[in-house]
């Protein structure tokens, strides 16, 4: 138990500096920033009190958010999708998600990346459309979403290979 | 009562999460109005200071490039002082002078959002407060927005909110510089009224309206013009000078008559209402 917080912790604080000290920085073809902390929300064990998930997405949301000087845009995304995460991995893994027993390890590699690039596509969105918020810039908001979301998955995908967590 | 109570301990978690998005769009739509948050922003608490460490050390591998940029900038100025005429070559009293320059770096540069902020190593205990002009080597860069004791955040010209007095080099007419969020190395200028010559690859300077900027600092050249929507004036496409991806020395510009030109305009503004 206390292992689990342990690890949680040094998650949070090592995706925040990956994310303000080196993934903030990428600007690939000059725009795409890949917001890699989401993996977080991904790894996050299931079954714990959802209302101190929230809380602990909307606070790691906000530390990048003080230093990417982005207001409170990377706070409400990531508090959003830590909302709406029961429902998408209802969606996605069906109603076995609902039994104790429910593990990510009987779960296919595809239902993984679907639940992924649902939590990365619901976070862009919000995250754009609040940054650039006005419709006559629809355009430059589809292009940010897809570019970014393809990079924000990619590395994930990465990430998650790299360092699967044992537990869960 | 109980029937509230109830309602509440069953919708916590949705409660919870409308509590916490009220404090993020109250975050949010603060700072719109005020630009970037007071409180919370990249000169302040730790944040600052991490980047400093993360500077002092990624800043080695640009070493040679930046002395580079940093001679050139020399030999040019060299030049100028070499080939003066006479009548300016009266020293210059230091009790009359209008702007004192600070120098610089960018310990973080962004230019990848629509609201790009870049943090600087210097702060009120340098000298450096709120609505200061920032230029590089090259050209102009922003405006400083916040400070703390050691840091400083910078409203860069990339920056949606950003608006800029510019003008068109030896004429002078000028407009607002503003930024669509589209391309880094290119903002617009707007309000340039129709009737004015132009040609692609005209210089674009800062104008004298304003008492953040001395006037003919250099921004960028024209890239591209069409009229706007009411066909009465002109957009233009300025490509800047400054490479906004690879920046490091800035200096900053203080213009020591900003309080009295303030105080004065404030006065006037009174004196009509």
């Amino acid at each position: 138990m206390n292992s689990q917080l342990a690890i949680n912790i040094v998650r949070f604080v090592l995706l925040v500096l990956g994310q303000v000290l080196i993934f903030n920085h990428m600007n690939f073809l000059g725009f795409i920033n890949p917001m890699i902390y989401i993996i977080f929300l991904y790894w996050y064990p299931i079954r714990k009190n959802r209302a101190v998930f929230m809380i602990v997405a909307f606070s790691l949301g906000f530390v990048i958010d003080i230093f990417s000087d982005s207001m409170a845009i990377h706070a409400l995304a990531t508090l959003t999708i830590a909302y709406l995460r029961p429902l998408i991995m209802r969606f996605c893994f069906g109603i076995n998600y609902e039994f104790q027993t429910f593990s990510f390890k009987n779960t296919t590699r595809v239902q993984r990346i679907t639940f992924l690039s649902f939590l990365i596509v619901a976070h862009h969105l919000i995250f754009f459309g609040i940054e650039i918020l006005s419709f006559s810039h629809i355009l430059l908001l589809l292009k940010k979403l897809v570019m970014t979301s393809i990079l924000t998955l990619f590395v994930c995908l990465l990430f998650s290979s790299l360092f699967a967590p044992q537990s869960e | 009562m109980q029937q509230i109570i109830n309602f509440f301990i069953r919708y916590r978690n949705s409660v919870l999460f409308l509590f916490l998005t009220i404090i993020g769009v109250a975050l949010t739509v603060q700072s719109r109005s005020y630009h970037q948050s007071k409180l919370f922003n990249s000169s302040k608490w730790v944040s600052g200071r991490l980047y400093n460490v993360s500077n002092s050390v990624s800043s080695y591998f640009q070493l040679r490039a930046e002395n580079n940029r940093l001679v050139e900038e020399n030999t040019r100025l060299r030049k100028m002082l070499f080939n003066r005429s006479d009548e300016l070559a009266i020293p210059v009293d230091t009790a009359q002078i209008q702007f004192n320059v600070i120098k610089g770096r960018i310990i973080k540069n962004s230019y990848a959002a629509t609201r790009n902020y870049i943090t600087i190593n210097l702060g009120e205990e340098q000298g450096v407060q709120p609505d200061m002009g920032v230029i590089t080597s090259e050209g102009i860069l922003g405006i400083v927005e916040n400070t703390s004791k050691n840091f400083a955040t910078v409203q860069s010209i990339l920056n949606s909110n950003s608006n800029i007095n510019a003008k068109i080099k030896n004429t002078d007419y000028f407009g607002s510089l503003v930024w669509d969020g589209n391309r880094y190395d290119v903002v617009q200028l707007v309000d340039i009224p129709r009737l004015v010559p132009l040609v692609i690859g005209d210089t674009i300077i800062t104008g004298g309206m304003s008492s953040i900027f001395p006037e003919d600092i250099p921004i960028g050249t024209i890239k591209k013009y069409d009229l706007n929507t009411s066909k009465s004036f002109y957009n233009i496409d300025v490509a800047l000078f400054n490479d906004m991806a690879n920046l490091k020395n800035i200096y900053i510009i203080n213009n020591l008559n900003k309080d009295e030109i303030l105080d004065l305009q404030d006065k006037t503004k009174q004196g009509n209402e």
